[in-house]
């Protein structure tokens, strides 16, 4: 019985291993996925190597207010309270980057629980478990998660929690309909017969295969995680002693008519990082999907 | 199942949504920290227990969580959403007040977008390798990267601080309040173009992608080459053979959207002071006036309930083959 099992999971194995090299070459042949990539990494290094090189304490008022950018030493400039916006752009990125992420796991978490349930049970439980994503897909998203930070307060933990409850509709669904394809194939009828246990097929056998459209639909999830909390923090509904891009852009948005540049450069930011990863997300789509690729 | 009953079996269900919707909501005010009268009270520059007890009682809150919800649902269902402390008006009235600029900057942003979506799609998909391909895509990345209100915020720079033709924000001048009415319009028109290019430049981005990749996707079918086969004009091939069956992936997408679209509208609002629901949204979270925020939520939770069955029944019309199921 667990001479099944093990032989199931080698052939799952081989499969995977085999799929990642193809996947990866597939990946780097395509140029917009690299050049995403290659984004991606030169943020990142921004964001968490900036800070040893440029050591400027982004909350410390160090010069004029609205300086511009390229003047006095200040590259990006000076926001409203005379502090320097290169700092700001690190230790914003920072936070911004790691809400996103961590929304993005709590989606993830939520759909991929909802949507394997209810693929792999189907009947009742699917029509239970789809009302009530369906009943997600209702409650106008931003407006929810706005009641939530003021209800419960601005923290960084209420507003990652506030864009994760609100965004995982996507991923249960895709993840559903790759459990219904799934479950019908036969590794999975013999890893059955095998007598494996629900929970065992469910996150053994069933999930790894279906990871592919999960991956790619979890990626977005990152970049809409961080436009989400962005948009959050530009209508004041964030942490006030946490540096983010969005809350770079909320402070500084009364005076955009004098200083559009203290505007200008967070949003930027948020655009390249936001674009860096959907360009890496459209290449892990198409090396993922080979069939797609060839319409 | 004829429509009739499809439309009646879609009401019952989505009637069902909405009282979830409205325990949800309550659930939630009732469970968080400080309530309608602490928020008074604050206002008030703070009151002791005994104003705080009359407070409550006076707004029902002393009683226990069942009744209050209960009483709450019985006066929705009378369209009755409470009363605002905040505005001092009922919140209905609040709500019907600011409804018209949200759905002139919804529906004149989607329309805009669908429009130029389909032109830009259709086109894509006719050449492969032109500018306009090499446009849509471009689109499609920027749209969906770019957060809105900072495409709205580099609009006001540009086309207020750098050439001022367009008003910073607002709905109307306040001048023209005893101004005809055809004047009115105008003026208001003008302040539109901003908001409604900003928040119409998301889903741009999204409709022309679609309207390329579903045409696409239809050029290669069996009907389209039957048609090119039996000699067809190529413009009669294209536009009433593939374009009418490329439509209901549009419209599909365009009413699952619309949640999304009223998302966009809070902050589009937000951006350019435009006076409607997404301005008393922000106002009444930052003021904690729980009336405003659970009737605002409970009633734009119904516009998309009734957008998703005025979705579904058009899919119907249009593509008798969903019929069946």
């Amino acid at each position: 019985m667990s001479d099944i099992n093990t032989q199931t999971k080698d052939i799952i194995d081989i499969q995977a291993t085999s799929s990642l090299r193809e996947m990866t070459t597939m990946f780097f042949r395509n140029y917009a996925a690299v050049a995403g990539l290659i984004l991606l990494i030169t943020i990142l290094l921004f964001v968490f190597v900036g800070p040893l090189v440029h050591t400027t304490d982004p909350f410390e008022m160090v010069w004029a207010p609205f300086t511009m950018p390229m003047q006095e030493g200040f590259i990006l400039g000076t926001d409203y309270l005379g502090r320097d916006i290169l700092s700001a752009m690190m230790a914003g990125g920072q936070v911004s980057l790691a809400i996103g992420l961590a929304a993005a796991l709590v989606s993830i978490i939520i759909g991929v629980s909802v949507g394997a349930f209810a693929g792999y049970y189907g009947g009742l439980v699917e029509e239970l478990l789809m009302r009530f994503t369906e009943f997600f897909q209702v409650l106008p998203t931003l407006l929810f998660s706005m009641v939530i930070v003021a209800l419960f307060g601005a923290s960084l933990l209420t507003v990652t929690l506030a864009i994760g409850v609100v965004s995982w509709t996507a991923v249960a669904r895709v993840t559903r309909s790759e459990f219904l394809r799934i479950r019908e194939m036969e590794y999975v009828a013999a890893a059955r017969s095998g007598s494996a246990r629900d929970l065992y097929l469910i996150f053994k056998v069933i999930l790894p295969n279906a990871l592919p459209p999960i991956v790619v639909q979890a990626n977005l999830m990152v970049g809409s995680a961080i436009l989400f909390e962005a948009a959050l923090s530009f209508l004041g509904l964030s942490d006030p002693n946490v540096m983010s891009w969005g809350q770079v852009i909320g402070s500084n948005r009364p005076y955009i008519l004098d200083a559009g540049f203290a505007v200008a450069i967070p949003g930027f930011a948020i655009f390249l990082t936001v674009l860096a990863i959907s360009l890496v997300g459209d290449g892990l789509n198409d090396a993922l999907n080979p069939k797609l690729r060839q319409r | 199942m004829g429509l009739g009953q499809i439309l009646a079996k879609r009401i019952g269900y989505g009637l069902i949504l909405l009282i979830a919707v409205v325990v949800l909501n309550f659930t939630l005010i009732t469970i968080a920290p400080g309530d309608v009268a602490d928020s008074i009270a604050g206002d008030m520059g703070g009151a002791d227990a005994e104003v705080l007890a009359e407070i409550r009682s006076r707004y029902g809150l002393d009683q226990p969580f069942a009744v209050q919800l209960g009483r709450y649902i019985s006066s929705i269902a009378a369209l009755d959403l409470g009363y605002s402390y905040f505005y001092n008006a009922p919140v209905t009235e609040l709500i019907l007040q600011r409804l018209p600029a949200t759905l002139l900057l919804v529906f004149s942003s989607q329309i805009l977008a669908i429009a130029v979506g389909l032109v830009l799609g259709v086109m894509a998909a006719r050449k492969p390798n032109s500018f306009t391909n090499l446009i849509v895509t471009f689109l499609s990345l920027f749209g969906f990267a770019a957060p809105v209100f900072w495409t709205g915020i580099l609009l006001i720079i540009l086309f207020v601080a750098i050439w001022p033709i367009f008003p910073v924000g607002g709905m109307m001048s306040a001048s023209l309040i005893d101004a005809p009415w055809y004047e009115q319009w105008v003026n208001i028109a003008y302040h539109l173009v901003l908001p409604m290019v900003t928040l119409a430049s998301i889903y741009l981005a999204l409709y022309s992608r679609l309207t390329r990749a579903s045409m696409q996707e239809v050029l290669g079918s069996d009907y389209v080459r039957t048609a090119r086969a039996k000699g067809l004009a190529e413009n009669k091939v294209f536009y009433k053979h593939a374009l009418k069956n490329s439509l209901g992936p549009l419209v599909t997408v365009a009413g699952l959207q619309f949640s999304a679209v009223i998302s966009g509208a809070v902050v589009v609002e937000a951006v350019f002071s435009w006076p409607g629901l997404g301005t008393l949204a922000l106002q009444s979270i930052l003021a904690r006036d729980t009336p405003t925020i659970m009737g605002i939520l409970f009633f734009s939770s119904l516009v998309v309930i009734v957008v998703n069955i005025l979705t579904d029944m058009a899919l119907r019309m249009i593509d008798p083959r969903i019929r069946a199921d």
